[in-house]
């Protein structure tokens, strides 16, 4: 049969070959899919894992080396206020304390290669003026005083969402200055003056998983407080004005979230009732006060910093390096993946928290902002 | 040749082929011309009729082809446009774009073209297109003296589709309802559906058009399966064995007979076979058109119902915090 067939029927059976054959190389997760059931028999309640991803992010989800731990400090001539000029929020930290935290952040935020380079003094160079350390002069200081009180704030206020695990500056930063995973702000990217106006999707985007939905559903939900429910309460129509294009906003978000912490739908919701709160697992709520946490990181600490990150878009004048800014001119913001990279957990639920006491202590008034007069 | 032919295999082993191909029989009056020379492929041998064409093309043919064409360019060329004419990134994100229907305050006004208007553009010539092959199906079946079930059941998809761009939109009071046209878009359209009207699982008729579908997924395996494995007794001149039964019919009705005590008869099993396909799409609309006219939650409604059941939960159970948080965002 096959040797009657002419060189273009085979030429055509062989492309149509290699046409699946690609598809199926390169859009299928290779297996082993592995399944833990999380809910009751028969709800289809799964979480899926394939081992060799599993593997990549314990890799890549891996705790620095604490610094050696340094005593508090045992009067007030000991504190870091006395014996530094112009600290501001940290004072109440022993100058030993002090000094860890300052080496420890140099790890966590200032990038390997500028802390190679000879010109940095160790990386200190990327906050400091080295001849003055007290200087405010280098924005990236100024910064960094308004993240601790952040850090503060979500260890403090925030239990709800990060409980006893609590974050560091490490959670999100992981030895870059600006975190692998943030947001500027894409709504209205698809304004244009020609014959299709915007519809705010369709777009191939990594952060909502390669989805059609809304490419920008961070802007609504994470910066501003735009209602994320949209499944009626009762059977009968009427009192949801909501149509199918306005729930694919709360979709993506939802992919987002599905995304950035590496699990399914089930993982928070009964997918039967996806509004029902009865049937949900207790992560949905955990998950519920993380969505409220990064909408308040966002408006009380990284939009109001946007003025000098405008003034220094590719970050401090000696170590220039990375935008600043999104596509439009906005901070780069957080949203789920900022901590979570990919696990439930960040950081795989490993304490740093507990072997850096000090973060707890950085004072949250007043408000360092970016207005903060240079010195 | 030889005289004793097996069918028991993927593709067609014997392959006609006359002297000359055979150009149909002679048109009515007032038809036009077949188009195109007839001639033989011998890579459609094996999976068909290894004849390909004359194609009768005719006024009905033509008009739908040009809607339909206009169609296809006009939301091709929105999808182009909404990646500002870049070709790379067309190419590249062909499966994201889309041509969205017009946001909801629109209602059933005629949006700007840019804000939705080419999607009514492009739905209505598309329409027209379906519409008009549709008549020409339902037209070369009376022309050529046959019934009309192949146009009945076309009518059957038409319908679904006139309920999820036309009918359903109307009665919502506004075309935003309506699904975008697009690969991805349409199927994230499809499982957003489901969710913000809670689950169309528990919509009865959604049930019985999977039942339909997968029914006829599984009458089709049955009925080409049986008449495969009676190819050898003659199995597969179906029609002179609905009215002349042979050994391939008897021995067909025996072996389900023996299976599961009934059987269908080679007649029979062609409309079992029709009716498990139209009737997909037909209860499928019906699902459609009650979902946020009727019914605004499904699960909800299954629950007062009372078939949709409740599940023990293996944790313990958590309060919606909206309701518990004073003044809480929702």
């Amino acid at each position: 049969m096959i040797k009657n067939l002419s060189g273009l029927s085979i030429a055509l059976i062989a492309t149509a070959c290699a046409a699946v054959a690609a598809v199926v190389l390169f859009t299928f997760e290779r297996p082993p899919i592995r399944t833990a059931q999380i809910g009751f028999r028969g709800v289809a309640m799964e979480q899926l894992q394939n081992p060799r991803t599993a593997a990549r992010l314990v890799a890549a989800n891996q705790v620095p080396e604490a610094q050696p731990a340094a005593d508090p400090p045992v009067d007030d001539a000991d504190k870091a206020s006395a014996v530094y000029e112009n600290v501001q929020v940290l004072g109440d930290l022993s100058a030993a304390q002090f000094n860890r935290i300052m080496l420890a952040i140099t790890e966590w935020v200032v990038p390997q290669a500028i802390r190679d380079n000879p010109d940095s003094a160790g990386g200190c160079a990327y906050c400091h003026n080295v001849q003055n350390m007290a200087s405010d002069e280098v924005y990236t200081k100024v910064v960094t005083r308004r993240m601790f009180q952040m850090t503060r704030t979500i260890n403090q206020d925030w239990n709800t969402h990060v409980g006893q695990t609590g974050v560091t500056c490490y959670t999100c930063h992981r030895g870059q200055a600006v975190p692998a995973y943030v947001w500027g702000r894409l709504e209205g990217m698809d304004n244009r003056a020609s014959i299709a106006g915007p519809t705010g999707q369709n777009r191939a985007t990594a952060a909502i998983n390669y989805s059609s939905l809304p490419f920008d559903p961070f802007s609504p939900f994470l910066l501003r407080d735009q209602d994320i429910r949209n499944i009626s309460t009762g059977w009968h129509p009427g009192g949801n004005p909501d149509d199918v294009r306005i729930s694919e906003w709360t979709y993506s978000l939802m992919i987002h979230m599905s995304q950035g912490l590496g699990v399914n739908c089930t993982f928070c919701h009964n997918s039967r009732a996806f509004a029902s709160w009865e049937q949900s697992p207790p992560q949905r709520l955990t998950s519920w006060y993380g969505i409220r946490m990064a909408r308040a990181v966002n408006n009380e600490y990284i939009e109001p910093l946007t003025p000098l990150w405008v003034r220094n878009p590719r970050g401090p004048a000696d170590f220039q390096h990375g935008a600043r800014l999104g596509p439009q001119g906005d901070a780069l913001k957080v949203n789920c993946t900022t901590c979570h990279q990919g696990v439930n957990r960040p950081l795989l639920g490993a304490p740093m928290l507990r072997d850096y006491p000090e973060l707890n202590q950085a004072s949250r008034g007043p408000l360092r902002t970016s207005e903060a007069a240079p010195r | 040749m030889a005289a004793f032919v097996t069918y028991q295999n993927i593709f067609t082993r014997i392959q006609v082929r006359p002297p000359e191909a055979y150009p149909g029989c002679k048109l009515p009056a007032g038809d036009a011309a077949r188009e195109g020379k007839p001639g033989f492929v011998n890579l459609f041998g094996i999976l068909g009729d290894a004849q390909v064409g004359p194609i009768y093309l005719g006024l009905l043919g033509l008009t739908s082809i040009a809607f339909g064409a206009l169609a296809f360019v006009i939301i091709g060329l929105n999808m182009w446009a909404s990646v500002n004419w870049n070709i790379v990134e067309f190419v590249r994100q062909l499966f994201w774009l889309a041509l969205e229907p017009p946001p909801a305050h629109y209602g059933l006004r005629i949006p700007p073209l840019r804000d939705g208007g080419w999607w009514l553009v492009a739905g209505f010539f598309l329409t027209v297109s379906v519409l008009l092959w549709w008549a020409r199906t339902y037209r070369r079946a009376i022309q050529l003296g046959l019934g009309t079930h192949v146009a009945w059941a076309f009518a059957a998809a038409i319908w679904l589709y006139l309920v999820l761009g036309f009918i359903r939109p109307l009665a919502m009071g506004s075309w935003s309802e309506a699904v975008p046209f697009g690969i991805f878009p349409h199927l994230d359209w499809t499982a957003a559906f489901s969710i913000r009207y809670g689950n169309l699982f528990y919509n009865p008729f959604h049930a019985l058009s999977i039942v339909f579908l997968y029914g006829s997924v599984l009458l089709f395996a049955m009925h080409g399966a049986t008449i495969l494995a009676l190819g050898r007794y003659g199995g597969e001149r179906e029609i002179e064995l609905v009215v002349d039964r042979g050994t391939a019919a008897e021995r067909g009705a025996l072996f389900w007979r023996w299976c599961m005590g009934f059987n269908a008869s080679f007649e029979s099993i062609h409309r079992w076979a029709w009716w498990f396909a139209v009737l997909c799409p037909i209860t499928g609309g019906i699902g459609i058109l009650l979902t946020g006219t009727v019914v605004d939650n499904w699960y909800l409604w299954a629950v007062e119902r009372h078939f949709a059941p409740s599940y023990p939960t293996l944790w313990a159970p958590i309060a919606d915090p909206a309701a518990v948080v004073q003044g809480a965002p929702r």
